[in-house]
């Protein structure tokens, strides 16, 4: 990858704010797409600066035999949270819906809807921030697209990005292939995110202390396929949370699956949080946990695997798969009962007392 | 987690239920039909499910899920007099998260945000006060709900507004009280509850006279109960043990927070601010009188009531809703007509429906009785084996 010609990169005037000007496709427009964006993203299929990726054919087939394609887009406020932000959200979103499925994730697109006043410097972290993230996926951002509205016609900043990955033979996660005995694996504490967006809107008077779980996924899928290819289903429980994947698992495959409480690994900040609240930290979200359903013979060695690796060290197995009662699951709370857990309804909205 | 885990011992709770299977012989009417006990705070029931510990308890009992919910049974009338009062120009209206989605006869106030009004959630009148002074522009209006539990904090919070003359600050004021609710269901002729688990953070305002009255003249026992799943269990223990000698009495499981004669300072502000209102409209229940309080001539200036024409229309509940009935633990919340089928969270026709501490939300969305049921007796259910992990 060749680095744009130095001389021409310029740090924003201090201060300096999103105009429609930016929007107009003139020359304001390609001096910010040169010096904001191709500039710090550092591709050579950006740098040519046409309207298009051109990706070669054979970078696809050495790999696998499918492609898969996703597409998310990203309105969070705050903009900058504990753990992350949008412009890592954005990738890792992305990123992470391909992994799941078993892809490969390897090219990014990044469409920005900038606000009127939008400062460019933020701007700027804003989209290193989605140069590192790539960089620590092993994704490149190859074609973009920034669109400018009047103030107040969006909030700051919006953010879409759409990936390509590709899919190796004989690996096929999907939710049907989930059967009685698979056991239920998560990669680490869950809520994690919900909890530090809560906090980070500074509505509650907290202390500010959950940190986001914003990371790719992509490098521990790879080890776990890799230990099993098998694997029956994946899905990074992200709006909705845990509780939302187990649901939609359940329903896919006819089945029930059992959780144990006590087995859910949960970061005791964010258990504070929800207890504060009167929140479920499973229907929170995540932006860097998985769920996966793996064959029983296999779930050691998967469970091993990932501990060993950076992104899944608390992982734990906390449920098992059952025939009945069909599309249902069952969670045996920590105070030895149990209860259904169904979909929510709207979000979790905290309780009066 | 410290103060939190204490509470939620399963060893602990393994015995409370042995023991209460084993004094229930010793109850007469346990011989004969379920026994009936009533939590009346939605606060509880949510534990209860959160927990599931209604699977826990022998079969022998039954608790019947109270009008304790705030939320619930705020007639849809009362919603529209919010949404009218929210979508007035120039209004911020500020209210708890759960009172968002509770549906009006038109909307709810999740709506009306969406249709432009100003609604935001706070998580205390004192956020909304806050915003009153930030938005000196802007008149700001409280959504004051719930019992005697969050009287105090609107209490506290209309005084400190008065102190700083903030202006453009009022309440609407929905707030009511527990004991003309709990003698209207006592004083129901197809009434048949056994006794009372006792809401421990009402309690912990008003203390534990005024409960007394239910022991001494309808002689059905009384447990205040907190909020932790032991302390619903040791609740249900001491009435168990109560009805197993023949005792009838108010008994406090939550002295760590109740005191005997509650606490003086939120008392003295909510008689300071509030009166009773002659009669409140419940969702569910009908009118009820001296069930709700409003506020005092001397801070009318912070009663949204008075301070801007509010349409104070009574919507009649749906017929076919049975809330009244399963309030009452005359029939079960699936038991109801349309549970389920034209009454959903998504789509709640009845006040039990409508939040996540309705008693019946809370079985649509917990548990499939059917099959939640059946373990009931085979308390060990299904239990998987983690391996070595």
């Amino acid at each position: 990858m060749s680095r744009p010609d130095a001389t021409r990169l310029r740090a924003a005037k201090p201060g300096a704010r999103i105009t429609l000007a930016h929007g107009s496709g003139g020359k304001a427009m390609r001096d910010l797409v040169e010096n904001v964006l191709v500039s710090h993203l550092v591709d050579p299929e950006l740098s040519r600066m046409d309207d298009q990726a051109r990706l070669d054919l054979a970078e696809f087939t050495a790999r696998g035999d499918r492609l898969a394609m996703t597409t998310d887009s990203f309105v969070v406020d705050p903009l900058f949270f504990r753990g992350g932000d949008i412009g890592k959200l954005a990738v890792c979103g992305t990123v992470n819906d391909l992994a799941v499925g078993g892809a490969t994730p390897l090219f990014l697109t990044c469409s920005l809807i900038l606000e009127e006043g939008l400062e460019i410097a933020l701007l700027e972290s804003v989209v290193a921030s989605i140069r590192d993230t790539a960089t620590t996926a092993g994704v490149r951002v190859v074609t973009g697209d920034t669109k400018v509205v009047a103030r107040g016609q969006a909030d700051k900043l919006f953010i879409n990005t759409a990936g390509v990955g590709v899919i190796a033979p004989g690996v096929d996660p999907r939710a049907k292939r989930i059967r009685a005995g698979d056991r239920v694996i998560v990669n680490g504490p869950v809520g994690d995110h919900g909890a530090a967006i809560a906090d980070a809107r500074g509505e509650l008077g907290t202390e500010h202390d959950i940190a986001s779980d914003c990371r790719p996924l992509n490098h521990l899928v790879d080890v776990m396929l890799k230990t099993c290819s098998d694997i029956r289903a994946m899905r990074d429980a992200t709006r909705g949370g845990v509780a939302t994947v187990l649901g939609e698992f359940a329903e896919s495959a006819g089945a029930c699956i059992r959780i144990d409480e006590a087995a859910v690994p949960l970061r005791d900040n964010v258990r504070g949080l929800c207890e504060l609240l009167g929140l479920d930290p499973l229907y929170l979200a995540n932006e860097g946990t998985l769920v996966a359903v793996v064959p029983p013979d296999a779930a050691q060695a998967v469970l091993a695997a990932m501990r060993r690796h950076e992104d899944g060290r608390e992982s734990a197995i906390v449920g098992e798969v059952f025939d009945a009662p069909r599309g249902r699951v069952i969670l045996e709370t920590r105070f030895g009962g149990e209860r259904i857990v169904d979909r929510l309804v709207g979000e979790q909205l905290p309780r009066i007392c | 987690m410290k103060y939190v885990d204490e509470f939620r011992d399963p060893a602990i709770a393994r015995q409370l239920i042995r023991e209460i299977r084993e004094s229930l012989p010793r109850i007469d009417v346990a011989r004969q039909r379920p026994l009936q006990l009533m939590e009346f705070c939605g606060g509880h029931t949510h534990t209860i499910f959160r927990y599931g510990i209604e699977q826990m308890l022998p079969g022998a009992i039954e608790l019947v899920h109270g009008p304790g919910c705030p939320v619930c049974v705020l007639p849809m009338g009362r919603v529209d007099d919010c949404v009218a009062l929210a979508e007035r120009p120039g209004v911020i209206f500020t209210t708890f998260g759960d009172a968002m989605r509770v549906p009006g006869s038109k909307k709810s106030l999740l709506q009306a945000r969406a249709d432009g009004a100003d609604v935001r959630m706070v998580y205390s009148p004192m956020d909304a006060l806050g915003l009153a002074r930030d938005n000196p522009d802007r008149q700001v209006i409280f959504f004051a709900l719930g019992f005697e539990t969050t009287m105090p904090s609107t209490a506290l919070t209309v005084l400190a507004a008065e102190r700083e003359d903030i202006e453009n600050f009022s309440i609407f004021c929905n707030h009511i009280t527990t004991v003309p609710t709990i003698k209207a269901i006592l004083d129901s002729p197809d009434m048949q509850l056994d006794g009372f688990v006792a809401p421990g953070h009402v309690s912990m305002v008003v203390g534990e006279r005024p409960f007394q009255f239910i022991a001494k003249d309808y002689g059905k026992p009384i447990v205040i109960s907190g909020f932790e799943p032991l302390d619903i269990l040791q609740g249900v223990w001491m009435l168990v043990k109560q009805l197993a000698d023949k005792r009838c009495e108010v008994e406090n499981q939550y002295a760590r927070v109740v005191r005997p004669a509650g606490n003086s300072a939120g008392l003295d502000a909510i008689h300071r601010v509030y009166e009773l209102r002659e009669f409140f409209e419940w969702r569910g229940l009908g009118s009820i009188d001296h069930s709700g309080v409003r506020i005092r001539d001397a801070y009318a200036r912070f009663d949204a009531e008075r301070k801007f024409s509010v349409p104070n229309l009574r919507i009649a509940d749906p017929r076919a809703c049975q809330c009244g009935e399963v309030l009452k633990g005359v029939i079960r919340p699936w038991q109801c007509k349309v549970f389920g089928g034209a009454c959903t969270p998504e789509t709640p026709m009845g006040a039990l429906m409508v939040s996540s501490e309705g008693a019946c939300a809370a079985y649509y969305n917990f548990g499939n009785l059917d099959e939640l049921l059946q373990r009931r007796d085979s308390p060990d259910g299904v239990r998987f084996d983690r391996g070595s992990t």
